[in-house]
Order: structure tokens, then sequence, then C-alpha cells
């Protein structure tokens, strides 16, 4: 039966402005990437979890990396070595990445808050031998650029301001690479989304997309996360599907963003 | 016998835990959590006649203790409910309660009419869903109404038939005796209070249908009151619900008057919370040298 986890902090590092890396260990996890971990203020206060993607799985533990974006998040940020903290997961599908023919070339696209996910991710792939390149678009501030440094694979960059990369958008930024790409798989803002979305339709790539919505329960039951389908989904017999359990990774052609 | 088991509407139940509707879905996701042969009953999500898609999002905020939800309602409707839920639950041994929704009358009692047959123990009739523009609680605020319609589904229905009722009333007694009237086998209270929420930064509303229905701890003391009200008001059996976060939680609506009790946003705090109460529930008869938890229904003084 699977539960809550209690996690201990390995580590927590801030790496950016409002960005911070925190490793927990949570007993042995195998995770897909694209999943994401539930982390829970164990409070009445504030009592629905946070889902975080998981950017990294090394000997150590878990690596989350994620922007301070409100009271659960900033409570995160005060964590230290040797504390406690619930987790449940990995949740979520994950990006296909076995189902991708060995002789792909892939794009891993992500812009901002989902740079993280992009490094596990690209690791992933490389692991299985398929070629990948990184798409990295930030605000203004670069973070995680050792990490992605050291897998060895091409990465473009872009920033809103031009302080990392080219100034532009990650759609400016893939023009920069040169040996085209058969599919891409994206995690970021909805406008940048809707970019790659209409980027992979006109240029006939296949594209997964990472989404994001307010969750509740996390595991597909509450169904206070949902997307719009371009078909009736099977699951919910109307045009919904659920981030947290059906998502948060889905084909761009079957979503309505 | 246990000493958790309980008789409700003439029905027995292992344990009197069951889940809060919607909170749940038909447990496929939580059964990966929770052994749901160990609780008393699983209350499905709402079932309408129809698909339903819902509200757009944002449908999920956090509020101090508590959450807004404005779901509405989504539900795939009877027949995959009938073919791919209630065959799923059919499985595990315990009560199934199945929620039903509708825009009208004649929604409800299409849905009441379908599961005629089906191997289901009670049903709970949603009269109290702040998030949907037609039925719902629009039903569920008028005495009259609810007496008219709790007496329609009696008409057709031969399971035991819960009426659940909103809190978003001046009168709460009244509605429950407007539901006794009408022939109702039981109550469960309470529902999701309205509730709103406005991002002070972006000055917007921050579900997408504005209002929302609040749950968890924040709501807890008013469920034991208004399931006090309603115990006192009528002679029916009641499922009470409304915050319940742990044993001690679900046995203070007990006291209140509660025969049982229904475990709703505490799912999503921790998706194995109905265990640990039901563990804490024995603990607590064991501790008190109760023969059986209902002895301290309405043992409030």
């Amino acid at each position: 039966m699977r539960g809550l986890i209690q996690a201990k902090v390995v580590s927590q590092e801030r790496i950016g402005r409002d960005i911070f890396k925190l490793t927990i260990d949570a007993g042995h996890i195998d995770a897909i990437p694209g999943q994401f971990i539930n982390l829970f203020m164990d409070d009445q206060a504030h009592i629905l979890p946070r889902p975080i993607s998981v950017c990294d799985i090394t000997d150590e533990g878990i690596v989350l990396v994620y922007r301070v974006a409100g009271i659960g998040t900033e409570s995160f940020s005060r964590l230290s070595a040797g504390d406690e903290i619930n987790a449940l997961g990995p949740l979520g599908n994950g990006f296909p990445i076995e189902d991708i023919s060995p002789n792909a070339h892939v794009l891993a696209v992500g812009g901002g808050i989902g740079i993280p996910p992009m490094l596990y991710l690209a690791r992933q792939l490389k692991s299985l031998g398929i070629a990948v390149g990184a798409v990295l678009g930030y605000r203004d501030e670069a973070f995680l650029e050792a990490e992605f440094s050291a897998l060895d694979i091409d990465i473009y960059r872009s920033s809103d301001s031009g302080a990392v990369g080219i100034r532009g958008t990650v759609i400016d930024a893939m023009a920069l690479n040169e040996k085209g790409c058969d599919m891409i798989f994206a995690c970021g803002p909805l406008p940048m989304l809707k970019a790659i979305q209409s980027y992979a339709a006109d240029n006939a790539i296949r594209a997964y997309v990472s989404l994001e919505e307010r969750m509740a329960c996390g595991i597909g039951a509450c169904l206070g996360c949902v997307c719009k389908t371009v078909d009736i989904d099977e699951h919910s017999g109307v045009h919904n599907r659920r981030v947290c359990a059906d998502g948060p990774v889905f084909d761009a052609r079957e979503v309505s963003l | 016998m246990s000493r958790l088991s309980t008789t409700f509407c003439g029905i027995s139940f292992k344990n009197p835990i069951t889940v809060a509707s919607g909170t749940f879905a038909s447990g496929r996701e939580y059964s990966e959590f929770v052994d749901l042969n160990r609780l008393g009953a699983v209350t499905t999500k709402g079932v309408a006649d129809q698909p339903w898609s819902g509200n757009p999002t944002p449908r999920v905020a956090e509020t101090p203790s508590g959450m807004l939800n404005a779901i509405g309602l989504q539900n795939p409707g009877v027949e995959t409910f009938i073919e791919r839920d209630l065959a799923f639950l059919s499985d595990f041994d315990t009560r199934i309660i199945v929620n039903v929704c509708g825009h009208s009358i004649e929604e409800y009692l299409n849905v009441v009419r379908r599961l005629e047959g089906e191997n289901i123990d009670m049903l709970e009739i949603n009269i109290s869903c702040p998030n949907v523009s037609q039925g719902g609680i629009s039903f569920g605020t008028d005495p009259a109404q609810v007496e008219l319609i709790t007496s329609r589904i009696k008409d057709e229905a031969s399971v035991p038939v819960i009426m659940k009722l909103s809190p978003n009333v001046t009168s709460i007694a009244d509605i429950a005796r407007a539901a006794e009237a009408g022939g109702a086998d039981g109550l469960s209270l309470i529902n999701t209070i309205t509730g709103m929420k406005i991002d002070t930064v972006t000055r917007k509303f921050v579900l997408a249908n504005r209002t929302g229905g609040l749950s968890g701890p924040a709501i807890h003391p008013v469920a034991v009151r208004m399931v006090y009200e309603a115990a006192n008001a009528v002679k029916l059996p009641i499922i009470g619900m409304g915050g319940v976060t742990d044993a001690s939680s679900a046995i203070e609506l007990m006291l209140a008057g509660a025969s049982m009790v229904a475990v709703g946003t505490a799912n999503f705090m921790d998706p194995g919370v109905t265990e640990k109460i039901l563990d804490g529930m024995e603990e607590y008869v064991r501790d008190n040298g109760l023969n059986n938890i209902s002895e301290i229904v309405g043992a409030a003084r």
C-alpha cells in the first residue's frame, strides 16, 4: 500500500533569487522524468500539498527545485538538513521516454520553473542513448547551469532580459539548433506551451507538454485540476482530463491550451 | 462483532466511517492508499443522468485551515458510473452509498430509476452543492422544495434515501424537518459553506467560478453545531461531516448526534487518513470501556 512518506531533508541550497534546491531522502524512489512529488506542510492551517516536479534523482535522494511563490514554498525554503517533511509520490505520468525511437533527436524545452524537470529528463534520455538537446528559457537569471553543463549535451539558452543566452523566447532559442528534432518535451508557463504547441503543429513534430494546474488530492480523485481536451476523454466522459493523474504530461495534439 | 459496527437506516455497517462525496471519486484512486475493505462505506462522487463537464479551472484554492472548491459536479454520467465505478466497488467488502445530483427533479429521478436493481446500499441525494447554477443548492435551501424532492425520490427508490443538506441556510432544523416530512430515511450534513477568495495582487477572483465551497478543519465547529441542531430537530439518523481530520474530530460529530461520519478534505492531507481514524476510534472505544461506538451518539452533555 502506498502512503505518505516521512522524508528527511538532506540539504537545501538557494540557487537563485527566489529559487531553492531541496534534496530529500524519501527511501528508494523510482521516478519517470516529468513526474512530481507532493510536499506537505503538515499543519492544520495549510492543508493542501504542493506539487513539485522531480529535478533529479541522485545517490543522496530526490532533488526538487522550486520557486518561492507563496506561503507553502516559503515554508519549504526554511527547511534545513535533518528536518522532516511529509511527501507523497512520485505522482503523475511523466514523459513517454520509453516510447521514443533510438534514432530520434529530442529537444527538452524548459521555461522558468519548468526548467528543473528538464534536467532529469535529459539525463534519462541520454542514458537511454537518445540524442537530446536542451532549450532553456529564463526570466533574467540562470540557475542549474553547472548541472546542465555536466550532462555534456547541446544547450540553447534565452531570457526575457537578454541576461542569459539570447534575448527572446525558447522558440527563438530553438532556432539556434541546427540539428533539427523529431520530438519536443516541454514544461513551462502556459504562453510558452501554447507556442510549443503551434510550433510543433506547424513543423509536424511530435510534442509533449507538461501542464500546471491548481491541485488538491494529486491522485486523480477530486477533479480539481483538469485541462481541456480536443476529444471526449474516455475516463471523464467529457472534454476534461485530470492533470495530476492523466498528466501532467500530455500529447500537445490532445489538449486545448 | 466489532465494537465499531453500527446500524444505519436498518443496514449494518462494519464501522461508522465513510468518505465525503466528491473527495474520493469511486474509491479506485484511493485504493492504492487505503484498504477499502476497512471502510464502513464508500460514498461516491455525485452522479447525474448524463455526463457533466463541471466548471472551468482554477477549481480549488487553499484558505486558512481549509480550501475552496468549485468543481461543478463533473461526472461521467450514470451509465459509465454503473459499468465502471460500481463494478469496481462491488469487489470490495464495504457498503456503497451513491451520491445523486441533477439540475431538475426529473434528472434526479432518472438517476434513481437507472440505479434500481444495481448493487448499491443507500442513496445520498445532493441538494446542497453550491457550485452549480441549477439544481444542487437551489433545492436544498427552501423547506418546501426539500420536502417535495425528498418525497418524489422516496416514491421511486427501493434503498434508503439520505438527504445531504447545505449549511448555507438560516435554520438547519427547518430543512431537516422538511426532509423528514418528505420521508427521508436519514440525513447527511454539512455540505460545504459558500465562500470566495480574491487575489489582492491581481485583483482577480481565485476560482474561475468566483464562489466555491469551503471545507476542511475550518468548518468543523460549524458542522458540530449543525449536526447537533439537526439531531435535536428530527428522529432521523445522521451522517456527520465537515472538517474531520482524526478520530477525535469524528467522535465529536458523533457526540453531537451523528451515527456515522464522513471524511472528506482530510483525504487530501493524507490519503491514508481514513484507516488512521478507524485505528483511533478503536482505541477510543477500548480506552472508554464502550461496548459499541454507537453508545456515544448524541451523548454530549
